[in-house]
């Protein structure tokens, strides 16, 4: 299920550009301490891993057969920041390698899929793990929950985005339960490869499934004496207080997309859509012009309306290099400050 | 799936497209996808030029038009969400052969197969002319962070023996019985992928204690040494300034 290009309007495209250059950048943070120590090629492997594994169909039952998207699972296997790089990793080979989805909608690709399944899927999964027995055997309900509701949420955010930039206006309420009620199908399927994918994972190698590694038993080692003593496995490496550079990554993203929000402000925005939901609707229905999407254009009441459109769409395009250039900058300089010490 | 996964969608043919570096390919052509992303539904004439742009690079680079087609089949399940469209959205109503379409829903389902349509070609048309190894270098060159490239490669670079991986797993599976048809074959199908993923971690762990025997220290060799000149950049974002042109052109009249 990957968004074309032309789906959502170019504003939306950019920010969730950056949305997802926010996010990879975060992770590519929060995993450097694993990437450095199992290397690179253990989340390239993974990444071919998922890519191959969304090719295999799946018996769901009633003769149908389903296939993974894998951002649970992922999240489960690897932990969610190494997940998202693994995961954007994938639609980034698929966008560019396979034209798979567009190349303007693959920060809305990467957004939707790489990061909310991802994020999702791992914080129920780790929430329900709080509750239920401390077995690593636990962690196959807890991902398979996580699954089950990282694919409606993620529908979700899909119809938020269409909310926000979709390129016609249909009722929301009716693509949301459209999309939500199709998407919790889709995330059963999910939910039943994911868990029998995982309990297969945890019968053979149980120390390589990342959300259940603070799961298992002490090591007991028995020296020449027969004294015996308790050894705990490798914890989940403990969270780093978040970088400066980050968080001054993650303000300017944040601050950049507000700022392009602003710019679109000609299309229907959060206030506009409310506003939209309590009567604005039938108003429009009144105008045969006001009804064509390029009315949304031109409502905001803005003089030139095609002007600020267009420096709308320049200065994005601007933003998103300088923000990708200054992300791109910050890793370089922090790899070579890591290479120094 | 036809050919080596590894390849991607690459047509192994000598022309100009193919000869750019892929920096100015990607440049290009996500400016020409965002020119035609933020052009307004309605200027038809806009999007007949840029498919005629578009067919021209296709052309200039050679590419077989089946080919093209075929991968076109990618955007099946948004055209049908396209194609619904004027049944479900808001506005005036139009009768067409006796049936109530909404107008801005009629609109809308051009907007996004034209827009769709236009993007996927695009894709296809960067991912045709490129091999997968020179598009790395071109995202390195464009400044993705290095860690980003070497994963990428390494799944580039294991694509094809992580596939054919799996489907030795399925040769094996099947000649057991197990066609992966019914309900019940699911353990046997799930027990295969969870295989498959161990096996993935454990190539992964091998690859990286030769690499470090063989004195990686966490940065990779940079992918190409020289970068594009100006010539090729001007040559590859011919397309989008005519795009920008078009789509500014298009905003400018509106209709």
């Amino acid at each position: 299920m990957h968004v074309p290009d032309g789906f959502f309007d170019a504003p939306t495209s950019v920010a969730t550009g950056l949305i997802a250059a926010g996010a990879v950048g975060f992770s590519l943070q929060r995993a450097n301490r694993e990437i450095r120590e199992t290397g690179p090629a253990l989340a390239g492997l993974t990444a071919a891993f998922v890519f191959a594994v969304q090719m295999v169909n799946f018996p769901v039952g009633a003769g149908t057969s389903g296939h993974l998207l894998g951002g649970a699972l992922a999240a489960a296997l690897v932990g969610p920041w190494t997940a998202v790089l693994v995961m954007s990793t994938v639609l980034l080979v698929q966008g560019l390698l396979f034209a798979d989805g567009g190349l303007t909608a693959l920060g809305t690709n990467i957004t939707l899929m790489g990061l909310i399944t991802v994020l999702v899927g791992y914080f129920v999964t780790r929430a329900l793990l709080q509750v239920l027995p401390k077995r690593v055997g636990s962690v196959v309900p807890s991902a398979t929950v996580g699954a089950l509701v990282s694919v409606p949420v993620a529908a979700l955010a899909f119809t938020g985005l269409y909310a926000i930039g979709g390129a016609v206006d249909i009722p929301l309420g009716k693509l949301a339960t459209a999309m939500v009620g199709w998407h919790i199908l889709v995330g059963v399927g999910e939910a039943v490869i994911t868990a029998a994918v995982l309990s297969a994972v945890v019968a053979t190698r149980p120390d390589l499934v990342y959300a259940a590694r603070h799961l298992q038993k002490d090591l007991v080692l028995v020296d020449a004496d027969g004294k015996s003593s308790t050894v705990s496995p490798d914890r989940p490496i403990a969270a780093k207080p978040v970088g400066r550079s980050l968080s001054v990554g993650l303000a300017a993203t944040l601050l950049v997309a507000g700022v392009i929000s602003l710019f679109a402000s000609a299309h229907p925005d959060g206030l506009e859509f409310v506003g939209a939901k309590l009567g604005f609707e039938t108003a429009a229905k009144s105008s045969a012009v006001a009804g064509s999407p390029l009315a949304d254009y031109g409502v905001s009441g803005i003089g030139n309306t095609q002007v600020s459109g267009a420096l709308a769409g320049i200065i994005g395009v601007l933003v998103t290099i300088a923000v990708g250039l200054a992300i791109a900058k910050l890793a370089s300089l922090r790899a070579r400050a890591d290479k120094a010490t | 799936m036809s050919g080596s996964a590894g390849d991607g969608l690459l047509v192994p043919v000598d022309s100009r497209v193919h000869r750019l570096p892929a920096q100015v390919k990607i440049v290009a052509l996500f400016l020409f996808v965002l020119a035609v992303v933020s052009t307004p539904a309605g200027a038809f004439w806009a999007f007949a030029l840029y498919a005629v742009l578009l067919g021209g690079c296709v052309f200039l680079a050679k590419l077989p038009v089946t080919t093209v087609l075929k991968r076109l089949a990618v955007e099946t399940p948004f055209v049908v969400f396209a194609l619904l469209l004027p049944f479900v959205a808001t506005g005036p109503r139009i009768d067409f052969l006796g049936v109530s379409l909404s107008e801005s829903g009629v609109l809308g389902s051009w907007n996004v197969l034209a827009k769709g349509t236009l993007g996927v070609i695009a894709a296809i048309l960067l991912s045709a002319s490129t091999g997968p190894r020179d598009l790395l270098a071109g995202l390195e060159r464009l400044r993705l962070p290095s860690t980003l490239v070497a994963i990428l490669s390494f799944m580039v670079r294991y694509l094809n023996v992580v596939s054919d991986d799996l489907h030795r797993m399925r040769i094996a599976r099947e000649s057991r019985g197990y066609m992966g048809g019914r309900a019940g074959h699911l353990k046997a199908v799930a027990g295969g992928v969870g295989a498959l993923f161990v096996r993935s971690f454990e190539r992964g762990e091998r690859v990286h204690l030769a690499m470090q025997s063989r004195g990686y220290t966490g940065r990779m060799p940079l992918l190409s040494q020289s970068g594009a000149n100006s010539g090729q950049w001007l040559e590859g974002l011919t397309i989008s300034l005519l795009a920008v042109t078009i789509a500014v052109a298009a905003r400018v009249v509106g209709w």
